[in-house]
């Protein structure tokens, strides 16, 4: 992890934490740990050229558990998603401003590697992308190429630990070796989930991974994002209202750039604050 | 003469266009009605085309004919006949035009058929180039066996000085020009495949879009050179320049050499290789870039262990395209790589190419029935299948690859 935390493990962020939030903590202390947020962004704007995608964000991620950022088509969901692996540097117009700390850490600082970050922030895409190789290969690329298995024996344990949690393994035990992409649709879309996993990321972004499936595979998608979200800090971006109930504890509107509001899921469909918000999830816009 | 009766001519169908249009106006009115029932079948303009169809057709008709039989018949006569069919021309699209006419369709089947008839000329003239070449083979086999030429190791079909001399016939084993022409091709692909694809690679993923305008067409230009000028670059400053420093080195090198055609050859097709491997690179799909970016892979990592092999079929199609155009071209290999038919696996010694020596058999005045020339039209053949198939399981591989993404 990084180098800031290693001096005291019991509550390594703290140091870090604004003011504010400091005093905050010390009236509730045991809660505050637990829910001490993973991502803290503050005032993030991209920019695609001349053209402000996002307009000064400000959010926090808790550390486990599911948050769902939903809004009208071309509000910046995607956009914003891709701000948390820094996966908008790829876009050679696009621009970031604006602090985002993970673990209190700016990852947009200056001696951040990108490369690094995305090891320890997964993206699972809105097509399934498996690599044209095996499905071995596919689940065994990132160890790879981060060296986390010395020995094949180990290499295998990655790959079959990694499936069993994607709720692949038994489908493909017996033919690992055939190719990714002949695969159906859900279960491409939960190998690549296993080819997120094996890296061992702290964090598991997706971006509408259930829009290319049938409702049985999603319904198998969202067992599996239920399990995984004890463990990890997931964010998912979504176009059904119901689904973002379903999976999600916390919920994000967006609309046209801005964050209109953010809050529990329960709270956002049951009492939205705001009149876009409403709106949105009640069907009339969007 | 000929110019005043073509100007005519085209004069005459430009009337007969305006004509059939103005007739369809007048018949069928220049309103279009909403029902089909009382609606003209086709555009007035259609019926223009018809009409300007009818009479082009009948004037050439007229003036073939009349071109034909100028010898046996009075120029004044063939005026009048040509006047005359012209006038049927008219009168038939008179007859003809009217609210029902179909003449839309008529036109279009026109236009379909003259279009046929174009492609139908380039698929004759094609078969028409592959029948002499066969058939011509055939005429070769029969004095030199089929496999004697394809097994023969030695090669010296000029020996044959008087009618008269003995073994006049020469020797027509081909395996030291299939030999030679494998070698050079070697020496270019060599050099071509790893320069090509890196600047395919550094082009699709590396080079910035501005770089990437800038430098693609400047590559480009290789392919515009025309080979006669890599010929004698390669004769008069690569094949001395291998020499003088093998000489240096202590060996003797003739200037003329595999390694000289080869190379020069070798940079020719660059542009070849690197402009169809960076279409195929680019034609793999940014979803695998961004997977395997997400993963925390770096760009080098990216494209040597996803992208690469993602477009490796493809690669290896454009490789042997390149391949096909390397044994196919002649006029390097005939300035640089020397006539000798030597059996050699030393790039450094001339060899001989297919191509080489179809030139040097067909140059020069002699008779064309002899097995020397016929000698030609077999090596010919064999450098038509082999180019074929490279072709064909070239542009098999690029298109199934394609298909693998859409
Ligand atoms: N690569 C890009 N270059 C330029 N502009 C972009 C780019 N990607 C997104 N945009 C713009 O940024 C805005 C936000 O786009 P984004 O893809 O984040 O929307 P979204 O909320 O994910 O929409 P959708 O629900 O349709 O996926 C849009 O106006 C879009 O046109
Ligand atoms: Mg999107």
């Amino acid at each position: 992890m990084m180098s800031l935390n290693t001096q005291s493990d019991e509550e390594p962020m703290a140091r870090f934490k604004p003011v504010g939030e400091v005093i905050n903590m010390s009236e509730k202390r045991e809660e505050t740990i637990a829910v001490q947020p993973k991502f803290q962004c503050r005032d993030v704007r991209v920019f695609y050229g001349d053209n402000e995608a996002l307009h000064g964000i400000d959010i926090e991620v808790a550390k486990t558990g599911v948050t769902a950022l939903i809004g009208p088509s071309g509000c910046g969901k995607s956009t914003f998603l891709r701000v948390f692996n820094r996966m908008n540097d790829t876009i050679p117009t696009a621009r970031v401003t604006g602090e985002v700390l993970m673990d209190g850490e700016n990852i947009y600082a200056k001696h951040v590697d990108p490369v690094l970050l995305r090891a320890r922030v997964g993206m699972v895409f809105q097509k399934p992308n498996p690599f044209p190789k095996s499905i071995y290969d596919n689940v065994a690329y990132g160890p790879r190429i981060h060296g986390l298995a010395t020995t094949n024996d180990e290499l295998d344990a990655i790959v079959e630990k990694s499936l069993k949690r994607a709720g692949l393994w038994n489908e493909v035990k017996d033919r690992l070796k055939d190719p990714g992409t002949g695969l159906s649709g859900g279960q491409q879309q939960r190998l690549v989930i296993a080819r997120a996993i094996a890296v061992n990321p702290e964090v598991i972004l997706m971006d509408e991974p259930a829009s290319a499936l049938d409702p049985i595979a999603t319904a198998k998608l969202e067992e599996l994002i239920d399990e995984l979200k004890e463990k990890y800090c997931i964010v998912i971006v979504t176009h059904s209202m119901a689904q973002a109930a379903r999976v999600s504890q916390k919920t994000a509107f967006f609309h046209l750039g801005y964050l209109v509001e953010y809050d529990e899921t329960q709270a956002i469909f049951t009492n939205p604050k705001d009149q876009r918000t409403q709106d949105y999830i009640t069907g009339r816009t969007g | 003469m000929t110019l005043v009766l073509t100007a005519l001519i085209l004069a005459t169908i430009a009337a007969a266009f305006f004509f059939g249009r103005h007739l369809a106006v007048a018949r069928t009115g220049a309103a279009v009605s909403a029902s089909f029932s009382d609606r003209a079948h086709s555009l007035p303009a259609y019926h223009g085309y018809f009409a300007a169809w009818s009479v082009g057709l009948a004037a050439f008709v007229a003036v073939a004919v009349g071109w034909l039989l100028r010898d046996k018949i009075e120029p004044s006569v063939i005026a009048v006949l040509i006047l005359a069919t012209i006038g049927l021309g008219f009168a038939f699209s008179y007859r003809k035009i009217g609210p029902r006419f179909r003449a839309r369709n008529i036109v279009e089947g026109f236009v379909k058929a003259v279009l046929l008839l174009c492609s139908g000329v380039a698929v004759l003239t094609t078969l028409g180039i592959v029948l002499s070449l066969v058939f011509e083979s055939f005429r070769f086999f029969e004095q030199v066996p089929i496999f004697d030429f394809l097994t023969g190791l030695q090669w010296s079909p000029q020996t044959a000085l008087r009618e008269d001399q003995a073994g006049q016939s020469g020797a027509f084993g081909a395996v030291p020009i299939f030999t030679g022409t494998f070698m050079i091709m070697l020496v270019a692909m060599f050099v071509a495949a790893p320069i090509g694809l890196l600047i395919a690679i550094y082009l699709s993923e590396y080079a910035s879009k501005r770089t990437r305008a800038l430098v693609k067409p400047m590559i480009e230009i290789l392919a515009g050179v025309p080979t006669v000028v890599y010929g004698f670059f390669a004769l008069l400053t690569v094949g001395p320049t291998i020499r003088g420093f093998a000489e240096s080195l202590g060996f003797g090198v003739p200037t003329q050499s595999a390694i000289a055609a080869g190379s020069v050859m070798g940079v020719m097709i660059i542009p070849f290789i690197s402009s169809l491997s960076d279409d195929v690179i680019n034609a793999v799909p940014q979803t695998l870039r961004d997977g395997s970016y997400a993963l925390g892979a770096t760009k080098s990592e990216t494209m040597t262990k996803v992208i690469f092999p993602a477009a490796l079929p493809g690669i290896i199609g454009a490789l042997l395209l390149a391949v096909s155009r390397a044994v196919g071209e002649t006029m390097i290999v005939v300035m640089a790589a020397g006539r000798a038919a030597n059996l050699t696996g030393n790039p450094f010694e001339a060899v001989t190419t297919v191509t080489v020596q179809i030139v040097s058999l067909l140059t020069g005045d002699q008779e064309f029935d002899s097995p020397k020339t016929l000698a030609a039209f077999a090596l010919g053949l064999v450098l038509f299948v082999i180019t074929l198939a490279l072709n064909v399981v070239a542009l098999l591989i690029v298109r199934k690859y394609r298909e693998r993404y859409e």
